[in-house]
């Protein structure tokens, strides 16, 4: 647990100025999970809008070292840093505690970065690789992506007279990561601020791969009022679309149990993005989507050892 | 001084890297490059060498760690063969963009499809404009030699730009050869130690790399990049010196062959250049003054030079061992020609597209290329610019 008060005596290692939309999630997310880290970071980021944004030539976002090589490689790329790292610390030239982090949107981890980041888990690399997830491809304009929840509009899953949006539910890529049988996984959220930066620490501090997927609102992509990002992320996570929970060495716990579970629609209304789902003739598919969330929640809570 | 061996290029090659002792290597097995990585991976397991070798899931992961290893400050390597090459293609665009000195071997293979395992150099033929420096190996022996000199090529202030140092797949990968290689300590000594510009991994010092570099600024970016391939040529002949003083062995950006005198010449790069020398020497028994030019240096490409060498020649055949399917030539030929066009009464240019897919070349064939040559040379009319040699048409 960190408080607010040790934190607040930390530098923040991103600074203001970058070309994020007002309102955007991913911010939030760098700056918490940067404050977590106890020893120097170098930072990897997948080609996306956190990249796009922090690092406009010549200007950079960025206090700590950072490294962009293409949207699908920030795991191995990384993998090539740190194994640097090892190298040169083996041979005495280097002597110093360094941790590793990167940061891939949902595109760039769960679709085209998958092989990548699947190879670097395997391989063992002492490295935190976290998912910004915003659930499409935010920075050529919203199309699907495996992460993209089903029904929501995007630019390459329109709704239209045909269609309610996109057809399939989200990979549960989380869920993939556990089968690597890595030491740590997370799920978090920028709205459980504490829950996010105790679990970076965690995933910091293990010996070996960790990987992170953490909710991120995008304003422009789901479609709300630029000052509601973090009650957006808190929804996702009170209507349990997004459980809080870690796999510490294959042991599933429940970081947070919400008090009252909300009915998903106070989460999707709440979004342009799911505004068509609220016609009539969607009401089947917004009642599969609840059903689809129960099952989730209560297979979880049974790997977690809670009560239903 | 030196040590006589026996060794496949691929031997040769993993021993190469073995004295380099990169910081890191991460590398994919690929027909004809595998026994490099397995080579390698051995030299590792018994503690030949300091490095951390990353066995990547493919090789766009390959490259990748290789740039992120080299952006820490590590002396890095990769290796692979065609269809590697390609599956990295987006990245070695990025290893150059960043001005990141690596070295990969190539074992030239033919680029699917139809999938094939042998020798052509589509692979790195298709690489030649992605800003890496291109050193072509005759035998084991260049492919070693070539091996040693590139960190030193690639690490240059001036240059600190990627370095492919090719052979050609089975015949040079595959094949033995009585070799020398210095002794470990004499190429650590003329490598030197690796000192990078603004590591990652000085974490007090905090670079970001690989930014977005929109209109403002990425064309300046790009104009230093073709300045670093200028400034390459001066760097590799200057290393080459270093080298011939150690070794004896002299390497330029190409090499003649009884060029001096020739009337008719052909210009060719890999494993080729040894059949061809076999057949010069034939003619030149007969006494027809043939003559060749073997490129070392396919990039940065010696044009000035080239046109020099080839000026007084009458009729000159370029050999490409892969095709541009432009309907005007193979690549090599496009550079020579153009190369030539600025040389008065300069020499009748025609090309040849040969041993694509591994298909044999024999000292006869090249002859076929001489004898049309000549004929070239006595008329002045070129009735075949671009033919396929040792095909079934
Ligand atoms: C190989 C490749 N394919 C496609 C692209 C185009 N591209 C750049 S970013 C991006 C989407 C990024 O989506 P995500 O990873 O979810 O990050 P976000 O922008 O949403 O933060 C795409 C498709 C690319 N840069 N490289
Ligand atoms: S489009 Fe979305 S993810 Fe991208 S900067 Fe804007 S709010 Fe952030
Ligand atoms: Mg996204």
């Amino acid at each position: 647990m960190a408080t607010l008060k040790e934190l607040s005596n930390k530098e923040i290692l991103i600074s203001s100025g970058h070309r994020a939309c007002a309102g955007c999630g991913f911010p939030i997310i760098i700056k918490q999970a940067l404050l977590a880290a106890e020893n120097p970071v170098v930072v990897a980021c997948a080609t996306g809008c956190m990249e796009v944004c922090t690092t406009i030539y010549p200007y950079t976002a960025w206090k700590v070292p950072f490294i962009h090589n293409a949207f699908e490689n920030a795991a191995s790329t990384l993998s090539g840093v740190e194994a640097a790292y090892k190298s040169l610390s083996r041979q005495g030239k280097l002597d110093k505690k360094i941790d590793f982090i990167a940061f891939g949107g949902d595109g760039g981890t769960y679709d085209i970065g998958f092989q990548a980041l699947s190879g670097a888990m395997e391989r063992g690399h002492n490295m935190l690789y976290i998912c910004y997830d915003n659930q499409a491809y935010m920075n050529t304009g919203i199309q699907r992506s495996s992460a993209t929840p089903r029904g929501a509009n995007t630019t390459t899953s329109p709704a239209g007279t045909e269609s309610y949006g996109k057809k399939q539910y989200r990979k549960d890529l989380s869920a993939v990561m556990v089968a690597h049988e890595i030491p740590y996984v997370a799920q978090a959220s920028p709205s459980n601020w504490n829950d996010l930066v105790t679990k970076v620490k965690k995933a910091l501090a293990v010996e070996g791969p960790a990987f992170m997927n953490i909710i991120q609102p995008c304003v422009l992509g789901w479609k709300y009022p630029s000052d509601q990002s973090i009650e957006l992320a808190k929804l996702a996570v009170d209507t349990c679309f997004w459980p809080l929970y870690e796999v510490e060495n294959g042991e599933y716990k429940l970081t947070y149990r919400p008090k009252e579970k909300k009915p998903v629609e106070d989460w999707l209304k709440r979004q342009g993005r799911f505004r068509h789902l609220f016609k009539p003739e969607n009401a089947e598919i917004l009642k599969e989507i609840q059903e689809d969330i129960d099952t989730r929640w209560s297979r979880l809570l049974a790997k977690c050892g809670e009560e239903a | 001084m030196s040590i006589r061996v026996g060794k496949t290029g691929n031997e040769a090659v993993a021993e190469a890297m073995r004295q380099i002792n990169p910081d890191v290597v991460a590398a994919y097995p690929i027909t004809p490059q595998t026994e490099i990585v397995q080579i390698f991976s051995s030299f590792v397991a018994n503690g030949k060498v300091d490095t951390e070798f990353v066995t990547v899931e493919s090789e766009h992961s390959a490259m990748s760690a290789t740039v992120g290893a080299a952006s820490a400050g590590a002396r890095s390597m990769t290796a692979t063969s065609a269809n590697g090459l390609a599956f990295m293609w987006e990245i070695v665009y990025i290893a150059a963009g960043m001005r990141l000195p690596i070295v990969m071997p190539v074992v030239n293979r033919a680029l699917s499809g139809p999938l094939n395992i042998h020798c052509d150099h589509s692979d790195t033929m298709g690489a030649r404009d992605s800003g890496w420096i291109q050193l072509f190996s005759e035998n084991a022996q260049e492919a070693y030699d070539n091996a040693v000199q590139a960190p030193r090529i690639a690490e240059n202030p001036d240059v600190k730009l990627p370095v492919m140092v090719t052979m050609d797949g089975f015949i040079i990968s595959h094949a033995m050869e009585v070799m020398e290689i210095l002794e470990d300590e004499k190429v650590r000594e003329f490598i030197g130690k690796y000192v990078p510009e603004n590591p990652l991994l000085d974490v007090d010092n905090p670079v970001t790399l690989g930014p977005v570099d929109l209109q403002d600024w990425n064309f300046e970016h790009k104009r230093q990049q073709a300045e670093a391939m200028r400034n390459a040529k001066p760097v590799i002949l200057d290393v080459a010196s270093e080298y011939a003083k150690l070794t004896g062995r002299k390497y330029g950006l190409f090499e003649e062959y009884k060029l001096d005198d020739a009337d008719i010449a052909i210009v060719v790069l890999g494993s080729t250049a040894g059949t061809a020398k076999v057949a010069v020497d034939q003619l030149r028994a007969k006494g027809v003054r043939a003559g060749m030019l073997k490129i070392r240096v396919f990039r940065p490409f010696p044009a000035e030079e080239i046109a020099d060498a080839l000026k007084h020649v009458k009729a000159v055949a370029v050999m490409d061992r892969s095709d541009s399917f432009n309907a005007v030539g193979g690549p090599v030929f496009v550079d020579v020609r153009s190369a030539l066009y600025d040389v008065d009464n300069g020499p009748k240019i025609v090309n040849y597209i040969y041993g694509i897919g591994g298909r044999d070349v024999t000292p006869d064939h090249v002859k076929t290329a001489y004898a049309d040559l000549a004929k070239i040379a006595e008329t002045g009319q070129v009735e075949n610019p671009l033919t396929y040699l040792g095909i079934r048409e």
